[in-house]
């Protein structure tokens, strides 16, 4: 089948916002960003001398909520940020992806680095900070390379360094890698990673808009809510708002992986029902049934098929579902997958990426992981099914991040939507669901 | 002020405080491991977490500061079940053989795990085991027991004021490490022992000598420094089996250095003199008590018979105890000589009064501090650690040195010049402050003076902030400044400086009962060494002074000493350097006598014998008030060491202190001298004395002892 004629719908319902360059030759460059407009925000703002609280004023109205799973208000974290404070002030982008499923930061660095770039470059503008970072995952060494090719352009053209544009408003931003760490996902760990030390989340409070990089305020967001900020500023914070559903303003990058015909990234309005975003991304492959979403990421609740079905991709849509949309990152499961065999895998990613500062994370999560091993190697007693909930609910809600809560809900969502598979298994010492298709 | 409830208790407190610290002022228990008052709160083992009302989780009480109105709850379910999960997590991993454990009966997780551990285990999977490290000779590791507490971590880093271990490795795999192939090196690492809630860093030297429950405690203090912190000692079948801080805020805090800590060692080494001995035809005796003591008059009364009563000297060590000086005085007054010294390393002796100038803790609240001459981390370790508080409370420190010495601290200004070159600074110190503000120098003869000196730009440069700032100052003489050649001048002129900026004028003299030996002698028309020498000596006494290191620096001194004809030492060891010596008589080491000592604050603390005397060695102020008996003196009949003080410090009297200050300035400027000696000697902390040069353990590989001493102990 000719690739037009699978894409043309999928046209029609994507709305590519932070990708917006992606089907266009040479995306990264920073002549095609210019092309759809980019900069366009920025010159407005430093020519028209537009006050930094109306612009902040826009970002509240877009409804724009932190893109890296938190959810957050952006516009209530920005006017955190003190305004007379002495010194350096900080701003960090978090391109740190590193849970399994996740990979829209990287696309839009790849794709459009520029439009994160110049939503930095605002973010900076409203905060009044002077120096940026753009902290890249360990794992994605090309993109930090691109990013820095970006980084140069912008710097050629003015509008990096002191005096943008001929302006009075200077800002500098550096690309800086991390090397592999998931904990340096989370934004205190990261500004110790920045700092060139080991990364481990601080104790909150002080939050990082008082006591961030080197002591100084810190703003930290994600890629895709930086990438968001041009837009907003040129069409206004009414229109990004009015693109999606109450509470959750704008468009939404889903990462669709897992047992689905097209994976990818599907960026979308928020809002659109589940069963819509699957069309877009093929359906499940094979032809196989639906089993399971995870909707957000790894750190956020399982759903089966059937809930999953009537719910829509947006904050609350997935929240009175039981689950959130965390990162977007949308792991689909077919009816031949052993939700055994799954967590597993997830509770080793969270047991070997625990940071093993505080307690019950550093112990609970190998503790999980060897309890869900043994029963899939068959040594699985009656009572772990007690004791793995007992467990989680213990990391859950005791440590310094929430990275111990991220490590609970997989143990806890697996087992209250499959425990016929997880006793199948302890019983007979084999998965149900590779029983049933032998 | 800030009003909550802690378990239904109603408490105002008046400051932003943590929960923890509010509990603990007012008796409330909270279980911790990684929380210590003087450290970092890190809030990583979450075992103090506890219930406040309408949060939905359990807070750490380490972390979480008290707000109006809040409602703890430390003894709720809610609170028990959230701290016993966490003592769940920290014993899976933890081994539960505590039997074998060097930290059972004393260990933190035991005596937690009883109140908070399920008595059964639910972890039936494979425990995490680590590899132990070399961290050097001081301190064992067992990391298998850790519970990446990181108290170790931050106190090497606070401190220590460098951080030699971290916690490497992440998650199950983090770990406590120092760095590859090094060891711990800090003179405090000792400390480190005492900090760790578990059996992971354990005492080398102590390790599986005894049990806990063996020991008895006894309180003393250490007399290898001038801080004389508090120590409690650890006494198994009357011998000392390891060495802990006594906390005293005002002294030592709950801290003290290696040096402190592992120096009992020494108190058992195989060169202990436990008999009297005796030569005669060249040869060592072993004799007894009388013999030795009818020996020793026999000769002193022939050498003031042939020769004159100033033809005998004393020369006693700066540990010497006030008892000990007081009695050692006696006897020289009391046969007719005025040739009595402790100031054994001094070669100036025109100045008196060495001390601190203030109390130790006030040093923490300085702004501004000028150190000239002092190698303070090898003298007077836990001293350092003050000023380093200082700087990290903002406050600005200025070292001048003559040997390129790492405070560890960052410093304001540094300079690194000759010892001779001390005066000088001082004095374009004291011209700088004459520039800013002339009206500031208040004597006139040193106006006069210092008027004709020519101005030096750098010094001008960074006085200036230390003149102008209006806030606390303070000059300290290091024990290397004291002594020079020209320490009087310096005491002098720092004196004039510190009075010029209205700041404090202080010693950081090394030397452990200074200030009491200081008060004894003052009054008294004593002959300085320096005059000895000038004399013909025939018969010297000395006390627990090993000459050959105790005064190597003092080469006139140690000269004089070769010379004179008959010498007894009353010391607590034999060794190389009694050779040519013609009587010993074994004396107590410190902790087995009674005794009274002024630390550098002029704070007075007397103790008592903790342990007995090894073999036939005496406390010294017996041995010198029997001396005084054989001797056909009067009045030595004290039948306790209180009675001898009482002579000395009367209970109800204020004490008469000199004051810091040089009789005379010598304004006569001298060219220095290109080829002069530059007087270093720095004094490595292992070397300060005669029993921590015996303290086996302390000699690690990286420095390596001055005199060879055998590696054995009795």
């Amino acid at each position: 089948m000719p690739d037009e004629i699978i894409n043309a719908p999928v046209q029609k319902k994507l709305f590519p916002l932070c990708l917006a360059t992606k089907d266009l030759n040479h995306p990264a460059s920073i002549k095609t960003y210019i092309s759809i407009g980019g900069y366009e925000a920025l010159k407005k703002i430093l020519t028209d001398k537009i006050s930094p609280s109306d612009l902040l004023e826009e970002i509240k109205l877009s409804g724009l909520r932190g893109r890296g799973g938190a959810g957050f208000p952006t516009g209530l974290k920005w006017s955190f940020m003190p305004k007379n404070a002495k010194g350096e002030k900080y701003l960090v982008c978090n391109s740190d992806e590193g849970e399994p499923g996740t990979f829209k930061d990287r696309d839009i660095i790849r794709y459009n680095p520029h439009q994160i770039i110049e939503g930095m470059i605002i973010g900076a503008y409203i905060m009044d900070a002077t120096v940026g970072f753009n902290y890249i995952h360990g794992e994605i060494w090309n993109e930090y390379l691109s990013f820095g090719e970006a980084l140069n352009q912008a710097r050629q053209a003015g509008l990096l360094g002191k005096n943008i544009l001929n302006s009075d408003f200077s800002f500098e931003l550096h690309a800086v890698h991390g090397y592999g760490a998931y904990i340096c996902g989370e934004e205190t760990a990261l500004i110790e990673s920045i700092e060139g030390k080991k990364g481990q989340p601080r104790f909150k409070p002080p939050f990082p808009a008082t006591y961030g990089i080197y002591g100084k305020p810190t703003c930290v967001n994600n890629t895709e809510t930086f990438a968001s900020i041009p837009w907003i500023i040129r069409h206004g914070g009414q229109a990004f708002n009015d693109l999606g559903v109450a509470n959750s303003g704008g468009t939404k990058i889903f990462s669709v992986s897992g047992h689905i015909s097209n994976p990818g990234n599907y960026e979308i309005q928020m809002g659109m029902p589940f069963s819509e975003l699957l069309d877009l991304a093929g359906g499940v492959w094979k032809g196989h049934k639906l089993k399971a979403v995870i909707p957000g990421g790894p750190s956020t609740a399982l759903v089966p098929a059937h809930t999953i079905m009537q719910a829509t991709m947006d904050y609350d849509g997935l929240s009175k579902i039981g689950s959130s949309l965390g990162a977007g990152s949308m792991i689909v499961m077919d009816e031949t997958t052993c939700m055994v065999n799954t967590l597993k895998r997830l509770s080793y990613f969270f047991y070997e990426e625990s940071c093993g500062q505080c307690t019950p994370c550093r112990e609970g999560t190998g503790w999980v992981y060897r309890i869900v091993k043994r029963i899939v190697d068959g040594q699985g007693r009656l009572d772990d099914l007690n004791l793995l909930k007992d467990v989680s609910q213990k990391i859950s809600g005791r440590t310094i991040c929430a990275l111990g809560d991220a490590a609970a809900v997989p143990v806890l969502s697996f087992i209250k939507h499959f425990e016929v598979e997880f006793e199948y298994f302890i019983r007979h010492g084999k998965s149900m669901i590779e029983s049933l298709n032998d | 002020m800030i009003k909550l409830k802690i378990d239904g208790k109603s408490i105002e407190v008046q400051s932003k405080k943590t929960i923890i610290e509010v509990a603990d002022e007012v008796g409330i228990d909270i279980p911790r491991f990684c929380y210590h008052k003087k450290l970092t709160v890190a809030a990583n083992c979450r075992m103090c977490l506890v219930q406040v009302k309408n949060i939905g989780k359990p807070l750490p009480a380490c972390a979480t500061q008290v707000m109006d109105g809040m409602e703890v709850s430390t003894k709720t379910k809610f609170t028990k079940e959230a701290q016993q999960s966490v003592m769940e997590f920290l014993l899976i991993n933890h081994p539960l053989d505590c039997p074998i454990c060097d930290q059972g009966g004393e260990c933190e997780l035991q005596d937690t795990a009883v109140a908070y551990g399920a008595s059964e285990s639910r972890y039936a999977e494979e425990k995490r085991v680590v590899v132990n490290k070399n961290i050097g000779p001081l301190i064992s590791t067992d990391l298998t027991r850790c519970i990446q507490c990181t108290r170790c971590v931050r106190f090497l880093k606070e401190i220590g004021g460098v951080q030699e271990l971290g916690l490497v490795g992440r998650g199950e795999h983090a770990e406590i490490s120092a760095y590859v192939d090094k060891s711990v090196e800090s003179e405090l690492s000792g400390n480190i022992i005492d900090l760790c809630p578990v059996g992971a860093l354990t005492s080398k030297p102590f390790r599986y000598k005894a049990r806990t429950w063996e020991l008895v405690r006894r309180p003393t203090i250490s007399i290898h420094d001038s801080l004389g912190s508090n120590l409690e000692m650890h006494i198994k079948d009357d011998r000392v089996m390891r060495t802990l801080p006594k906390e005293n805020d005002a002294i030592n805090e709950c801290w003290i250095s290696d040096r402190d800590r592992f120096s009992y060692e020494g108190f058992y080494h195989n060169d202990r003199l436990l008999e009297p001995m005796i030569k005669k035809n060249k040869k060592w005796l072993k004799v007894d008590w009388e013999e030795a003591l009818l020996f020793i008059a026999k000769n002193i009364n022939r050498s003031i018979a042939h020769e004159g009563q100033d033809s005998v000297a004393f020369l006693h060590s700066p540990q010497s105890s006030i008892e000990e000086s007081y009695l050692i005085h006696k006897i020289a007054d009391k046969i007719g000589t005025q040739n009595v010294d402790y100031r054994i390393t001094q070669k100036n002796f025109d100045f008196s009064g060495t001390w601190l100038g203030c109390e130790i803790s006030e040093i923490e609240t300085l702004d501004q501090v000028i150190i000239l001459g002092s190698n303070m981390r090898f003298d007077q370790p836990l001293l350092t650690h003050r000023f380093r508080k200082m700087v990290h409370q903002g406050g600005k420190l200025i070292f001048i040195n003559a040997l390129e010495h790492d405070l560890l601290i960052p410093l304001e200004k540094k300079i690194i010049c000759k010892s001779q070159e001390y005066r000088t600074q001082l004095i374009q110190m004291l011209r700088a402050v004459y520039e800013i503000e002339p009206k500031k120098i208040i004597n006139q003869d040193i106006l006069a003076f210092i008027k004709k000196q020519k101005l030096n730009a750098d010094t001008l440069q960074w006085m200036k902030q230390f003149v102008k700032g209006k806030n606390k100052k303070a000059i300290f003489l290091g024990q290397n400044a004291l002594e020079a050649n020209d320490a009087s001048d310096l005491v002098f002129l720092a004196n004039c400086l510190a009075e010029s900026v209205s700041g404090l004028f202080g010693s950081l003299s090394n030397y452990p009962n200074g200030v009491g030996l200081d008060l004894i002698a003052h009054k008294q028309e004593l002959k300085s060494t320096k005059d000895m020498m000038a004399k013909k000596i025939s018969s010297l006494i000395t006390l627990n002074i090993e000459p050959k290191y105790d005064i190597r620096a003092n080469i006139n001194l140690t000269d004089l000493i070769q010379k004179i004809n008959f010498k007894v030492a009353i010391t607590p060891y034999s060794g190389d350097a009694f050779d040519d010596f013609d009587c010993l008589l074994p004396m107590a080491i410190y902790t087995e006598s009674s005794g009274s000592y002024i630390n550098i604050a002029r704070k007075l603390q007397s103790i008592k014998a903790i342990t007995s005397p090894k073999g036939q060695s005496r406390p010294a102020w017996k041995i010198l008030r029997v001396l005084g008996n054989y001797l056909d003196l009067d009045d030595f009949d004290y039948d306790s060491s209180e009675q001898v003080l009482c002579k000395v410090i009367h209970p109800k009297k204020r004490l008469a202190y000199p004051p810091l200050a040089a009789k005379k300035f010598n304004n006569k400027e001298k060219p220095l001298k290109k080829d002069g000696r530059n007087e270093i000697h720095p004094i490595l902390p292992e070397q300060s004395d005669m029993i921590v040069r015996r303290a086996i353990s302390l000699h690690s590989k990286k420095n390596k002892p001055l005199i060879n001493i055998r590696q054995e102990v009795l």
